[in-house]
């Protein structure tokens, strides 16, 4: 990180491979080989492959959670509001606060707010919209969306020589390894 | 248990694939990115967008009439206020469904046939849902006043009423057509991303590049997606059940006979899905044709559609039946009389007709043969969509054309501009789907591909 190894300024190095085992078996290899930094790319998602390279459970289903007690809270306040402080309308001198009548409103308002929350949670959490990645300088990288993986170890790791990432990643049964600028 | 399913198939012949035999990630991705990407439409394609253009005519005819006369060129009138809008809305709102439950329920179920018809089939859902929106609208009256429906602080110190059903279907509709929205985008990233990668035009790489949002596959946006596609399943699944009870109780809610009663919700519920499913069959079958599709959507998924289109249609079978016992239990006059009138009364032939495409046709599905044979299952799914509109007829128009008091009876036809509203509606649906599956891929490419991974290897 603090001593290029190289003279010119690399994301990282990526190995392309041509099936799921070999990305899986990959990634658990830089992982014991103590590499930190690292993502794989893949046209269909790798099951195991997440938590194989380290990663932790995502807080999205939470995020979702709070969208929908938001909406929960915020369609039934309304109401309660609405009919009850507001502008409250005698009918037939029910109770304004006919909580019964103000479930169906209430329900589709959880619904939509934890929606809107999942959705926008995992966009942000992913920091789309991101046109531009240096991911994408990768040669054949348009084949990740069709029938090839990829995996990269990121200039970012604190382990990373550019000379032994290239030799380990060849090791791992990789048809094409590359360097790739940001 | 897998080998106990395999032994079952072959014991009842005719084991179909979920996906043909002999497919790769490049063959299924170039199959379908081709539709949209390098092939012409097809003649048939331009055949059925110039008739759903003419058809779309007739909804700003409609539309453009109503505003200009106003309702009274409708044949609504004191005692039937609701006549074919509201038909309509109900048929549009029940198609919707179907898209739902496969996106949603078959998904959390683990179906993997699924995969082949979900993505046409929400993108149904909306268009379907969109063109229910269409009738409230413009059964205002003063349709631009609509705004009126949304809770938002005005200078005229009003607020909606939270207590009437019609309040609750604006909120279980919005919410509808919202999340579905959400859910299909969402289903579609990884997809347009594929597009992107395999675009020939510039034009076309720079848009489908910029609503895949710079998707590339990486293991960590996997996770989150796949996470948020799980979740919104669970999300939706319920949906499928509360919008059409919804619905139903804009009529359960009232004290019209016919209408007051508590087996709307779940009966509107299993009709929905009903009428959901005969539509996919009826798009999908003619499409699967023209666009040589046989290899992603195999007799297996068509007999499946039946089969689920079949077991709701026994059920809401049971609830017609069910209407006509309960109308003589009640042993409540106005009750009888509304059962006897839907029978022998002036609207008896929309009641039979109905029992004719919904209780009787559907019996045709017990047999394989019928469910596996296209051409025969397409027809029996229109005479089911005819059916199922006829069920909303019956249930609007006979209810309240003659209700309680003799004096206050009356009937009801539609004139042109109700038919040709109703036909705009179709072709407003029609040209959105054209549209749809001219410019996006219609089946999702990533979810076979992983689905062709698990069975193949």
């Amino acid at each position: 990180m603090s001593q290029p190894t190289s003279n010119r300024a690399l994301y990282g190095i990526v190995a392309e491979y041509a099936d799921d085992a070999a990305l899986l078996a990959a990634a658990k290899a830089a992982r014991s080989e103590g590499y930190t930094v690292m993502d794989a790319y893949s046209p269909v998602p790798v099951h195991g492959i997440y938590e194989a390279m380290g990663g932790t459970r995502t807080k999205l289903p939470l995020v979702t959670l709070l969208g929908g007690l938001a909406g929960l809270g915020g369609g039934l306040g309304l109401q309660v509001w609405v009919s009850a402080i507001e502008y409250p309308i005698n009918v037939g001198g029910r109770p304004f606060l006919s909580w019964a009548a103000f479930f169906p409103v209430t329900f589709a308002c959880t619904i939509l707010g934890a929606a809107l929350a999942s959705l926008i949670g995992m966009l942000v959490m992913n920091n789309f919209p991101e046109p531009y990645h240096p991911i994408f300088n990768t040669p054949n990288f348009d084949a990740a969306t069709k029938d090839r993986y990829f995996f990269c170890i990121e200039a970012a790791d604190p382990k990373f020589d550019a000379e032994s990432v290239r030799a380990f990643l060849k090791n791992t049964g990789a048809e094409a390894v590359s360097e790739v600028e940001p | 248990m897998a080998k106990d399913a395999k032994f079952r198939e072959e014991a009842l012949g005719q084991v179909d694939d979920m996906l043909a035999p002999g497919q790769t990630f490049a063959s299924i991705d170039r199959d379908i990115t081709d539709l949209v990407l390098t092939k012409k439409a097809p003649k048939a394609w331009w055949v059925a967008l110039f008739v759903s253009g003419i058809l779309l005519g007739f909804l700003m005819l409609a539309i453009t009439g109503l505003f200009f006369y106003g309702l009274g060129i409708w044949g609504i009138n004191a005692p039937v206020g609701w006549g074919i809008a509201i038909v309509n809305m109900v048929w549009w709102i029940g198609i919707g469904h179907a898209g739902t439950l496969i996106s949603a329920i078959l998904f959390l179920f683990g179906q993997d046939w699924r995969v082949s018809i979900n993505r046409f089939a929400e993108a149904m859902t909306i268009f379907a849902v969109s063109a229910a929106g269409l009738f409230p609208v413009l059964h205002l009256g003063r349709p631009w006043l609509v705004y009126w429906f949304f809770p938002y602080p005005n200078t005229l110190g009003m607020w909606p009423q939270f207590r009437s059903p019609l309040m609750w279907d604006v909120f279980a509709i919005t919410a509808y057509v919202l999340t579905s929205a959400m859910f299909w985008y969402l289903g579609m990233i990884p997809d347009l991303a594929a597009m992107r990668d395999r675009a020939k035009l510039k034009i076309q790489k720079v848009l489908y590049g910029i609503h895949a949002l710079g998707w590339r596959g990486s293991a960590l946006h996997w996770h989150r997606y796949e996470v948020a596609y799980t979740l919104f399943a669970g999300l939706a699944t319920p949906l499928v059940v509360s919008v059409h009870s919804i619905v139903a109780l804009d009529f359960a809610t009232s004290v019209i006979p016919g209408w007051h009663t508590t087996i709307f919700p779940p009966y509107f519920v299993a009709g929905a899905v009903f009428s959901g499913f005969a539509m996919v069959l009826t798009l999908l079958i003619p499409i699967r044709r023209v666009y040589r599709l046989e290899k992603f959507i195999t007799l297996r998924h068509i007999d499946n559609m039946a089969k689920i289109m079949f077991a709701n249609g026994l059920i809401v079978f049971y609830g017609y039946l069910n209407e006509v016992f309960f109308g003589w239990y009640s042993a409540h006059e106005f009750e009888m009389y509304m059962i006897w009138n839907r029978m022998t009364g002036p609207y008896a032939w929309s009641f039979w007709a109905l029992i004719f495409c919904n209780g009787v046709v559907p019996q045709l599905l017990w047999l394989k043969r019928i469910r596996t044979h296209t051409i025969a299952l397409f027809i029996i799914s229109i005479i089911i969509n005819i059916g199922m509109w006829l069920e909303r007829f019956v249930i609007v128009v006979t209810s309240l054309h003659r209700d309680f008091l003799p004096s206050s009876w009356g009937m009801y036809m539609p004139t042109f501009w109700d038919w040709a509203l109703y036909l705009g509606s179709i072709g407003f649906f029609a040209f959105a789907l054209l549209l749809f599956i001219r410019w996006v891929p219609m089946i999702s490419i990533f979810e076979v591909k992983e689905v062709n991974h698990k069975h193949n290897h």
